[in-house]
């Protein structure tokens, strides 16, 4: 165990890195998708409901590996048959993009569902006072919402950062399948997985600490 | 009436539906400045809805509203500038948790520039004085009682200058002992000269307040005149009907 992690220590540390920025990028760009389908999905307009619902229900309806596949294999090759235009993309690219669209279908579903539990008494308050509702949204709906958004957003996060490893699939090198590769070198499955398991375990449990400490101070001064 | 006075809500055929169900089927009513108006009647008769379509809260279907000039049904007229001057009340209070009284009263005045921070502060203690509140500036809603909820409440629409006041039921989701409180600040709104529609189950607040008293039902104004008329000596057999049952 000792000369395993000696020996291949630092090529899985360096691995967690590459899963962290992977899930950094994805949950980034998660995020923005999330808000903008969030708020298409709750405005009064028809037409916005819908295409917020379609990309929700698609995404959803999507294995990410599927997801993934397609993204990395799928898109070059229409590119190039189909355009007649090149089109590369990395493994980080292909993998970002999947995790935020997997991510941010269901980060709109947190949205649009905290800012629905809003009492719409505070919309039409904000709305009665003369502010537009863009502002009222801001000011008065989307601060309440939040609060009660957190706690799923955090367990969003979470699953999201264990997703990045079924990006192993598409050859980018975090951490499982970097593990695949030591494990090719030194025939060594139990102690390797075991030691990719505990630092899972580690980065998520610090991770969560983290997050319930920023929930705490968020709800402090009220109530 | 008094038919000199400037008419600052103009109701005309207001008509409205949601989806088939017509709540208000042919309004017609003119509220005259620094007049307060009672809106009685049983529940599901619409007189909230008739209320919230003042300040455009429910889209009209069919007539027409115009408060202070401007036509709510023309899609020219910004909303917002209106209901800027339209001040409303309502039976859950809505007043912003996560704000502290100050802020919730600050939000709006600072928000659209109608006043510098100093300004709107300046603006909000005066109206917290004027509600009892001035000891509560920082507390926050939930450490409020429901009455003094709604006269936060009432001070926070007073902070953005309204010349019109509207009331959803303001008593209503209060405790009996606390519904004093509120009316007594209602009261000196009117006794200023404040322009005020109130919907209101409190027949007693009506009959010493009101300039002039509607008794909606299914959709219309059934009956309509001074307090001394319409409470004391209705004429259509709905509202007698009406008030037999609530006094």
């Amino acid at each position: 165990m000792i000369q395993i992690l000696s020996k291949y220590g630092q090529m899985l540390l360096f691995a967690m890195g590459q899963t962290l920025l992977l899930a950094l990028w994805g949950l980034f760009f998660a995020c923005i998708l999330g808000m903008i389908f969030g708020l298409l999905s709750v405005v009064r307009n028809k037409v916005c409901n819908v295409i917020a619902s379609i990309f929700v229900d698609v995404i959803r309806g999507v294995p990410m590996i599927v997801l993934a596949y397609f993204i990395f294999f799928g898109l070059p090759y229409a590119f190039k048959n189909f355009l007649g235009s090149k089109m590369t993309l990395t493994a980080l690219q292909a993998g970002t993009a999947a995790l935020a669209l997997n991510c941010g279908a269901y980060m709109a579903e947190i949205i649009r569902a905290g800012i629905q539990s809003v009492d719409p008494g505070q919309m039409e308050a904000a709305r009665s006072l003369g502010l537009p509702y863009w502002r009222a949204m801001v000011r008065v709906v989307l601060p309440q919402a939040i609060r009660t958004m957190i706690p799923s957003i955090i367990n969003q996060f979470i699953i999201t950062l264990k997703d990045t490893s079924i990006l192993s699939v598409i050859g980018f090198p975090e951490l499982v399948n970097t593990a695949k590769n030591v494990i090719a070198i030194s025939f060594k499955s139990f102690e390797v997985w075991g030691i990719v398991a505990v630092m899972y375990l580690i980065v998520i449990t610090i991770l969560s600490k983290i997050a319930k400490r920023l929930e705490r101070r968020l709800n402090r001064g009220r109530k | 009436m008094d038919a000199n006075k400037n008419v600052k809500i103009h109701v005309s055929h207001l008509q409205k539906s949601f989806g088939k169900l017509e709540v208000l089927k042919d309004i017609s009513y003119d509220v005259h400045e620094g007049e307060v108006v009672v809106i009685i009647g049983p529940s599901g008769s619409g007189k909230s809805t008739f209320l919230r379509c003042m300040n455009k809260l429910e889209e009209i279907s069919g007539g027409e509203i115009v408060v202070d000039g401007h036509n709510l049904t023309d899609r020219h007229v910004d909303i917002n500038k209106v209901r800027e001057n339209v001040g409303m009340v309502f039976q859950h209070f809505n007043l912003f948790p996560h704000m502290n009284v100050m802020q919730n009263l600050m939000l709006a005045p600072v928000d659209l520039k109608k006043a510098t921070k100093e300004k709107a502060r300046e603006r909000a203690l005066q109206m917290l004085r004027k509600v009892g509140m001035e000891d509560k500036a920082e507390a926050y809603p939930d450490q409020l009682s429901g009455g003094q909820k709604q006269r936060v409440a009432i001070a926070r629409a007073l902070c953005m200058t309204p010349d019109i006041m509207l009331f959803d039921e303001p008593t209503s989701a209060l405790d009996p002992e606390m519904v004093g409180e509120v009316l007594q600040v209602m009261k000196q709104l009117a006794a200023d000269g404040m322009t005020m529609v109130i919907v209101t189950h409190e027949m007693g607040f009506a009959r010493e307040v009101a300039d002039r008293v509607l008794f909606m039902d299914g959709g219309y104004i059934v009956e309509q005149g001074t307090p001394q008329e319409v409470l004391l000596n209705p004429k259509e057999p709905r509202t007698i009907d009406f008030l037999n049952k609530v006094l």
